[in-house]
């Protein structure tokens, strides 16, 4: 990994003018810091991709396979006819240029390449070429372009630039979603055996061991039991979360970033805390124990390989519905794409209804898939939890959406409610960077490596900037996000464009403000095991406060 | 941009120089009835071929609060759940240019060494679109009456309406400066902002000049240079009907309806084949066309593969010795390890 120049040094570096000679006389570069690393040929086998072949970026020859031109020419020829998005993105765009600074890349690097509408001239270009009148006659004036290896080489440098975060897609008049050209580009790339390492293991790890992080059933166990130890020593209660049991209600799904990585544990200790004091009926699963799914920055195949699991594993534990944890492009895939590919349901679910509450989710009526900031707000605006949200009161908080759940989703209402409701202080980002218009963290789609830490800062800049603005303003110092990758992501781009300013995902938030029954009081620690700056009043003054703070029904 | 001045200067020579060798036939007539025959041809081409691909998955970009609990109050035109918010949804991304009403302008500035981004709201692009876009509609809407006898009421009041000003003999169009003002405003910013300068294509800068060619020539038919508009009419009703004027009567029109004829024609012409075609394409784009109740209803993909992907059966054979010493319960009994080994790696439909 190349040294990371300081924030200063980023900005100083960036180009503030635009490169003399034309885009399609520009070849692609390959900077240190910038790019991620090939996936290893042997894994891409494994899953199948049958022109897998050593490579890298920085090398002159990426040893394409002999019939290069006609995988790349049968590949677009092939997602023209399956996808009538592509077709209509490749013919409508009049280059009006009004994505091009919605792009966080864009406005942290300002190459003109990553305008979304020059990210996706790069392919529209060889479509012109090869698949229309104009482009065919009229050549570079109708703006076509033959394909060269060099052309393979800027597809892939711009198709990881791109975290497929819809920002631009919002304001394109006609709809065009570099999402999508960007998720093909990649399926081109992987058809020619160009992947990247960062995210074939997860997806290979995901396939056999059920997450993408490899943990295996025993080991998973044994660090959920870690984390019941954690909430025990906070809380003095003992919690045994059930595992791979049949019978149950509720299947529970989280991104196994919740499971292993810091803070996301604090969330996932939060979602056990939660369901213990609801006395929610659920399980656990060690084979389907990944939500995220890293498939979907593979091909439309692989995601849906991935996202079988869910429904096969409720069908045989006989659960009612799923339930499933705080993250973003999980719900990509679990609110637009997961009962096309894998539906209808098992027989065995049902339409899901939350136990405490009894609401029924029609909205989740054919994916019988609920996520859990529904859930919980939907407890909270029923006065289920008894919440006491001055133990939060250190922290001062503002809210990222993440843009799956916000331009693929419209998840927005949900959190604020239970954030508003667990903590008293709470400050939006300005306008224009929050809700259907929010930022990026700058590394989603599997950009989330260190080998791309130039790449991710510069794509983050304008989160952080936002961030960075309410820190000044109103003293923000806790960025709240219900995105497992957010949680991974956020806390060193804080760290580097506004430190001082941490990550938590929502439930941490929700525990910490919860007071379970038989806790023992009073609560003096949070769930990092800090001490609470304004810990609980003594037990006997305890009664008084509850009733204050309500959580009856 | 150059080659883009070029061709359409190339055009009016063409036209120009036709109508005074006496090509008057070949442009007043038969070229604009092969361009209306290409336009309307090409364009439902266009059509079927987008048609013809499926939408295998249900992508909407969510503009707004989803539909989830009875409390919470959705966004029904930017994430609509019914068919009237889809409705609405669409009619106002056709009408009134919705997703570009958004439009933002990120600046850079620095606060006191706090470097900052700020967006401020940007409509201009929205407006002028608008105007451009309104003013074509009135224009093209006006010229229909080259193909009725009697006018109808309607077009009529189009125009009576567009030239409410009542400046100028003939009355001046207000729709003529709302199509000038947007193209001119579509083509400076082209011009003179440093990102749509290096995005932008011959294509681009053709297709604006063959608009403003066609806008200035029919003015100055109209204003300047008059044209003997009931043999223009006669001309125009003939070619509609199939009912083809004479020679005689063609040659009696002035050459700057030529020059106006030729340029809209290679505008039919070239319609289809090019970015114009964003005014059909905006009907299809399954980001705004679809429903956002990808939960509740589900979505169909005709081409939906099998479902191929490791089972928990060949999961547990892998494991299976840890889960049981791990206390995690399994569907076969440990015994049966050593014959299920084999399967272990093994991909597996279901059953």
């Amino acid at each position: 990994m190349a040294k990371m120049p300081t924030s200063d040094q980023l900005l100083a570096q960036t180009p503030t003018s635009f490169p003399d000679k034309g885009w399609m006389d520009i070849k692609a570069e390959f900077i240190p810091g910038r790019y991620p690393y090939p996936a290893k040929p042997e894994t891409m086998e494994k899953m199948g991709f049958v022109n897998a072949h050593p490579w890298a970026p920085e090398d002159e020859d990426w040893n394409l396979p002999e019939n290069w031109e006609e995988i790349l020419y049968n590949g677009l020829k092939e997602r023209l006819e399956k996808h009538r998005s592509l077709k209509v993105f490749m013919d409508t765009c009049v280059r009006c240029g009004a994505c091009a600074d919605k792009c966080h890349f864009f406005l942290g690097t300002n190459d003109p390449k990553n305008m979304p509408v020059l990210r996706a001239e790069l392919l529209r270009s060889i479509y012109r070429k090869d698949f229309t009148l104009a482009g065919k006659l009229l050549g570079k004036y109708a703006g076509a372009r033959s394909v060269n290896k060099d052309v393979v080489k800027e597809l892939f440098s711009y198709a990881y630039q791109c975290t497929e975060c819809r920002r631009c897609s919002l304001f394109c008049p006609y709809g065009i979603d570099t999402a999508e050209i960007t998720a093909i580009v990649r399926e081109l790339l992987y058809d020619l055996g160009l992947g990247i390492n960062w995210v074939m293991e997860p997806v290979a790890n995901c396939n056999r061991t059920g997450n993408h992080l490899g943990i295996q059933p025993h080991a998973f166990k044994e660090i959920v039991e870690f984390l019941c130890d954690d909430i025990e020593t906070v809380t003095g209660i003992r919690i045994n979360p059930p595992f791979n049991e049949k019978g149950h209600e509720v299947l529970f799904i989280t991104p196994s970033g919740d499971v292993f990585a810091d803070p996301g544990i604090y969330t996932f200790m939060g979602y056990l805390m939660l369901f213990h004091e609801i006395g929610l009926d659920y399980t656990l699963s060690t084979y389907a124990s990944e939500g995220g799914n890293f498939g979907s920055f593979v091909s439309f195949d692989m995601a849906k390989k991935l996202n079988a699991k869910m429904y096969h594993e409720a069908e045989r534990l006989g659960a009612k519905w799923i339930l499933g944890g705080e993250c973003g492009h999980m719900w990509r895939v679990i609110n637009q794409y997961m009962a096309t590919y894998n539906g209808p349901t098992p027989p065995n679910m049902e339409t899901p209804v939350s136990p405490v509450t009894g609401t029924v989710f029609e909205n989740a009526k054919a994916t019988k898939m609920v996520h859990i900031v529904e859930f919980t707000a939907d407890l909270i605006k029923h006065g289920k939890l008894n919440l006491r949200p001055e133990r939060n009161d250190h922290l001062i908080t503002t809210w990222h959406d993440s843009c799956n759940p916000s331009r693929a989703m419209g998840c927005f209402e949900e959190p604020r409610t239970i954030l508003k409701a667990v903590c008293n202080n709470f400050f939006e980002m300005p306008e224009h960077t929050i809700r259907e218009e929010t930022f990026c963290c700058g590394s989603g789609s599997g950009l989330n490596s260190e080998e791309v830490m130039d790449l991710r800062m510069r794509g983050g800049l304008p989160r952080a900037n936002a961030v960075r603005w309410v820190a000044d303003h109103h003293d923000v110092n806790r960025v709240a996000c219900m995105c497992a990758l957010d949680r991974a992501i956020l806390p060193p781009l804080m760290n580097y464009w506004v430190p001082g300013v941490d990550v938590s995902g929502l439930h941490e938030l929700v525990a910490n403000a919860l007071v379970m029954k038989d806790e023992t009081q009073p609560r003096t620690m949070d769930l990092r095991q800090e001490d609470l700056e304004y810990p609980d009043p003594e037990p006997e003054e305890e009664g008084g406060e509850e009733q204050e703070n309500g959580g009856e029904e | 941009m150059a080659i883009a001045l070029a061709a359409i200067l190339i055009i009016l020579a063409v036209a120009w120089g036709g109508a005074l060798v006496g090509l008057q036939y070949v442009l007043g007539v038969i070229l604009p009835m092969v361009a209306l025959l290409v336009f309307i041809i090409g364009f439902i081409m266009r059509l079927v071929y987008w048609a013809k691909s499926p939408v295998p998955f249900a992508i909407p970009t969510t503009g707004g609060q989803e539909k989830s609990l009875d409390w919470i109050k959705p966004a029904r035109l930017d994430t609509p759940t019914t068919t009237m918010g889809l409705i609405g949804r669409m009619a106002l991304e056709i009408f009134a240019f919705r997703s570009l009403f958004r439009n933002t302008k990120a600046v850079r500035t620095d606060d006191n060494g706090t470097p900052r981004i700020t967006y401020y709201s940007a409509k201009w692009l929205w407006l002028f679109a608008l105007l451009f876009h309104y003013g074509m509609l009135v224009i093209v809407i006006r010229h229909a009456r080259f193909m009725f006898e009697p006018v109808p009421f309607v077009i009529n009041a189009v125009e009576a309406l567009d030239g409410l000003l009542q400046v100028g003999t003939p009355r001046f169009f207000m729709s003529n400066a709302l199509i000038l003002a947007g193209l001119v405003f579509l083509l400076l910013r082209r011009v003179c902002t440093e990102r749509l300068r290096y995005l932008s294509l011959p294509a681009d800068y053709f297709a604006l000049f063959l608009l403003l060619a066609i806008v200035l020539s029919g003015m100055c038919m109209r204003y300047i240079g008059k044209v003997d508009i009931a043999m223009v009419k006669v001309v125009l009703m003939g070619i509609f009907t199939f009912n083809l004027p004479s020679m005689d009567q063609v040659a009696q029109i002035g050459p700057i309806f030529f020059v106006h004829v030729t340029f809209v024609s290679v505008l039919l012409i070239y319609f289809p084949f090019s970015k114009l075609m964003h005014m059909g394409g905006i009907f299809f784009s399954p980001t705004r066309n679809m429903k956002c109740n990808t939960r509740e209803v589900r979505h169909i993909n005709p081409w939906n593969p099998p479902k191929k992907f490791h089972t928990y059966a060949a999961y547990e054979d892998d494991f299976r010795e840890l889960m049981v010493e791990a206390d995690l319960p399994v569907d076969k009994p440990l015994e049966e390890k050593e014959d299920e080994a084999e399967d272990a790696q093994n991909e597996k439909a279901p059953a």
